[in-house]
């Protein structure tokens, strides 16, 4: 029986990575490794005020003196710092025509990614800044946007045009002594996206970052930041891939979150960075750090997460509860297969009154994968009638990889409500049997399944998305399970 | 339609059927009765396929085909259905989830697209009515949190969607009170028509009542020892199988 579960491993476990072309367009380049010239290199490439290079030069300062954490259930190969290269951006060619105009070239890729950057072309309801190595390429919808006051741009440019609002909110949420990937990404992040909404407004479409590394030998370093003044509700959406390499390349991003009196902030992630081959060669280290703050009374704020890609994923979507009666929520589901290795899970800190939150997280190893689920629930003295509930399940495609979870629960007000859930399962071989019995191939019977299993979180991603988070659940367990 | 030659096969190096020879014609119905242990259940795995049979001697043939040689789909797209013993759970996918992924493989293979969302609820709907299923079921996930007998019903109600050419209840009556019994038979009789067959494996007489078939055969230590009419059951209900461990009966 072990054999067949081999067999049906193997074959679900063996499909190619779809999006692993390398785009051939000329790419400016800075020379590899980390100094101060370096950051003042990147931060002059990007027209940077002053408050923004020291605002980079001390978080580098302190990043020198900190070391690698090595708290997580991963493996990691030492990484030399100063062997990436911190700043590569597509040449813009010089077009005759307006300013605008984007390299074809360019264009053809996130065409190819589903990601027409043409607004007649767009999915309707969804603005994109679309992010290639260290630049945005182009944000469409900008002004339709505009109309109703709502920002949303690259981070280059926000810095520019709106110095204010970003001197104001940025690093408010994690600063960049925060961690040693904060650190590094303070000191050399490159572009990401800005988003503002007024009080008041809800944003009518979805707003999303698509990010593309192409370059070879960089790190990417993007930066996030979502600020939702009273009364304002944004849906936010994060897509990203990378060429297939045989080199390891580094991902160290942070996203913010800052949601205002009864504002809501919906964040989805469909992390698709590639994963590395099947023996475990290549592929992204993605080490996140993403955090929001519920700042205003009945605020909330919701991550959803469907991560399916990189070498290693490292990663803590949370929130911190200040304004009482806010809410946050986290659902995962996390995908590791052939050599994967993900850590990953939230952190819900609860400070404001009768502020409540929701973890569901769903993990599934496939292969030699190790899966972890790692959380912290953390409830202050001052937070009255706080309320928790988690619930963290594992599903296991073999007997080769692992499932772990780590939960931790630091509650200092009697009067609050935690509770956690935790199961761990392996996919049936009467399951299968019993859809082959239907008709059902095994590919398609552990597609099913599996969705069926993760269909709790993929409910909360917005339609167009659920649909493609679908697919990509089944294509990357496809080969592990026949 | 289906005809079994010899047929020998092992599970984790034992023995279990050790020559079966069956013979299934069209507009039939054959009932395969026996102690607990005999191989009945051996059977209907060795028919569908499933891995853990190891099949070490014998021939089936499924209208002309070689029936070993397929996988579990393609024996099931071929129109083999099992009613299962014990319906295997699939939280998170509905019903009619299932029922749409596998209409439609059965659909592809016979080289027909697939239905349209209208025409397979209509589908869903008419055979639903057919079997007596409550409507709610098929919104639910597969199986989960049904009770026994809804389970059994939900297999008719997957064998009314597939329309089979030959379906195998296995054990379908385990479980039923007599009200569900007669619904999950009612089912069956429906279904019925001159150019499909199934196959009953019981250990009681009682559903017997109500599905009646053409043949009973007795499966007694891998081997069918006795085949007759329907009257056969009735004798095995009143004298028991120790009338057959015992020889008397052959």
């Amino acid at each position: 029986m072990t054999d067949e579960q081999d067999k049906i491993l193997d074959e679900v476990t063996n499909s190619e990575y779809k999006y692993g072309f390398v785009t051939d367009v000329e790419t400016e380049m800075i020379p590899k490794g980390l100094n101060e010239d370096v950051i003042r290199m990147i931060s002059k490439k990007k027209e940077e005020p002053d408050w923004m290079l020291e605002f980079r030069l001390n978080a580098f300062r302190h990043w020198q003196k900190m070391e690698m954490p090595t708290w997580a259930h991963l493996t990691i190969p030492e990484i030399n710092y100063q062997d990436i290269i911190y700043y590569a951006a597509p040449k813009r060619k010089a077009a005759p025509g307006s300013l605008d105009e984007i390299d074809p070239e360019l264009k053809a890729t996130f065409d190819k990614l589903g990601i027409p950057l043409e607004e007649q072309k767009m999915l309707t309801g969804v603005a994109v800044d679309a992010v290639m190595d260290s630049t945005s390429v182009k944000t469409t919808f900008r002004e339709t946007l505009a109309e109703q006051g709502i920002i949303f741009c690259s981070m280059t440019e926000a810095i520019k045009e709106h110095p204010d609002l970003v001197r104001k909110y940025l690093a408010s949420v994690v600063p960049p002594t925060d961690n040693f990937f904060a650190a590094l990404n303070s000191a050399v992040f490159s572009d990401g996206s800005f988003c503002y909404i007024p009080k008041g407004v809800r944003c009518p479409m979805e707003l999303s970052t698509y990010f593309r590394i192409n370059a070879a030998n960089t790190g990417q370093f993007e930066r996030t930041l979502i600020v939702a003044d009273d009364d304002s509700y944004v849906s936010y959406l994060e897509g990203c891939t990378a060429p297939m390499r045989d080199e390891n390349q580094l991902h160290a991003a942070i996203v913010e979150i800052i949601a205002m009196e009864n504002a809501e902030v919906k964040y989805s992630t469909v992390q698709n960075w590639y994963p590395g081959d099947k023996n475990g060669k290549g592929g992204i280290y993605n080490f996140v750090t993403k955090r929001g703050m519920c700042r205003g009374k009945n605020s909330k704020i919701s991550w959803t997460q469907v991560e399916t890609g990189s070498a290693i994923t490292w990663k803590y979507p949370s929130c911190i509860l200040l304004g009482d009666n806010s809410y946050s929520e986290f659902y995962s589901v996390a995908v590791t297969n052939n050599y994967q290795q993900a850590d990953t899970g939230t952190k819900m800190i609860h400070i404001g009154k009768n502020t409540r939150s929701r973890i569901v997280s769903k993990g599934i190893s496939a292969g030699f994968s190790n899966n972890s689920y790692r959380g912290l629930v953390k409830v202050l003295k001052g937070a009255e009638n706080a309320r928790n509930f988690s619930q963290c399940d594992s599903l296991l495609l073999g007997d080769k990889c692992g499932a772990h979870t780590f939960p931790y629960l630091e509650v200092e007000n009697p009067s609050s409500i935690v509770e956690h859930e935790a199961t761990t399962s392996k996919i049936g071989e009467d399951q299968i049997f019993y859809c082959n019995q239907r008709g059902l191939s095994t590919e398609d019977a552990v597609g099913l399944i599996i969705n069926g299993y993760a269909k709790e979180v993929l409910n909360k991603l917005p339609m167009e998305f659920a649909v493609e988070a679908q697919k990509l659940l089944q294509i990357s367990l496809e080969g592990s399970v026949g | 339609m289906l005809v079994i030659k010899d047929l020998h096969a092992k599970i984790n190096d034992k023995e279990i059927l050790k020559g079966i020879n069956l013979e299934v014609k069209a507009g039939e119905v054959h009932a395969i009765m026996g102690p607990n242990g005999s191989g009945k259940s051996t059977l209907a795995s060795v028919l569908t396929g499933r891995e853990l049979v190891e099949v070490t001697h014998g021939q089936v043939e499924f209208n002309g085909k070689n029936l070993l040689e397929m996988s579990p789909e393609i024996r099931s797209r071929e129109g083999i259905f099992l009613s299962f013993q014990y319906p295997v759970e699939i939280p998170g996918v509905s019903m009619v989830n299932f029922m749409k992924a596998a209409v439609n493989e059965h659909r592809k293979y016979k080289g027909l697209g697939p239905l349209s969302a209208s025409d397979f609820l209509k589908l869903l709907r008419e055979r639903k009515e057919l079997v007596e299923i409550d409507s709610a079921l098929t919104n639910r996930s597969v199986n989960e949190g049904f009770s026994g007998g809804e389970k059994k019903k939900n297999e008719i109600f997957q064998m009314a969607m597939l329309e089979p050419k030959l379906a195998i209840l296995d054990e379908t009556d385990s479980g039923l009170d007599i009200d569900a019994l007669r619904i999950v038979a009612n089912g069956v009789n429906k279904l019925k028509r001159p150019d499909n067959a199934v196959v009953v494996i019981t250990h009681y007489q009682r559903l017997l009542d109500y599905i009646v078939p053409d043949f009973v055969h007795i499966l007694y230590n891998g081997r069918i020892v006795k085949s007759a009419g329907k009257e056969l059951a009735l004798e095995l209900e009143k004298k028991g199988y120790d009338w057959i461990k015992n020889g008397e009966g052959l």
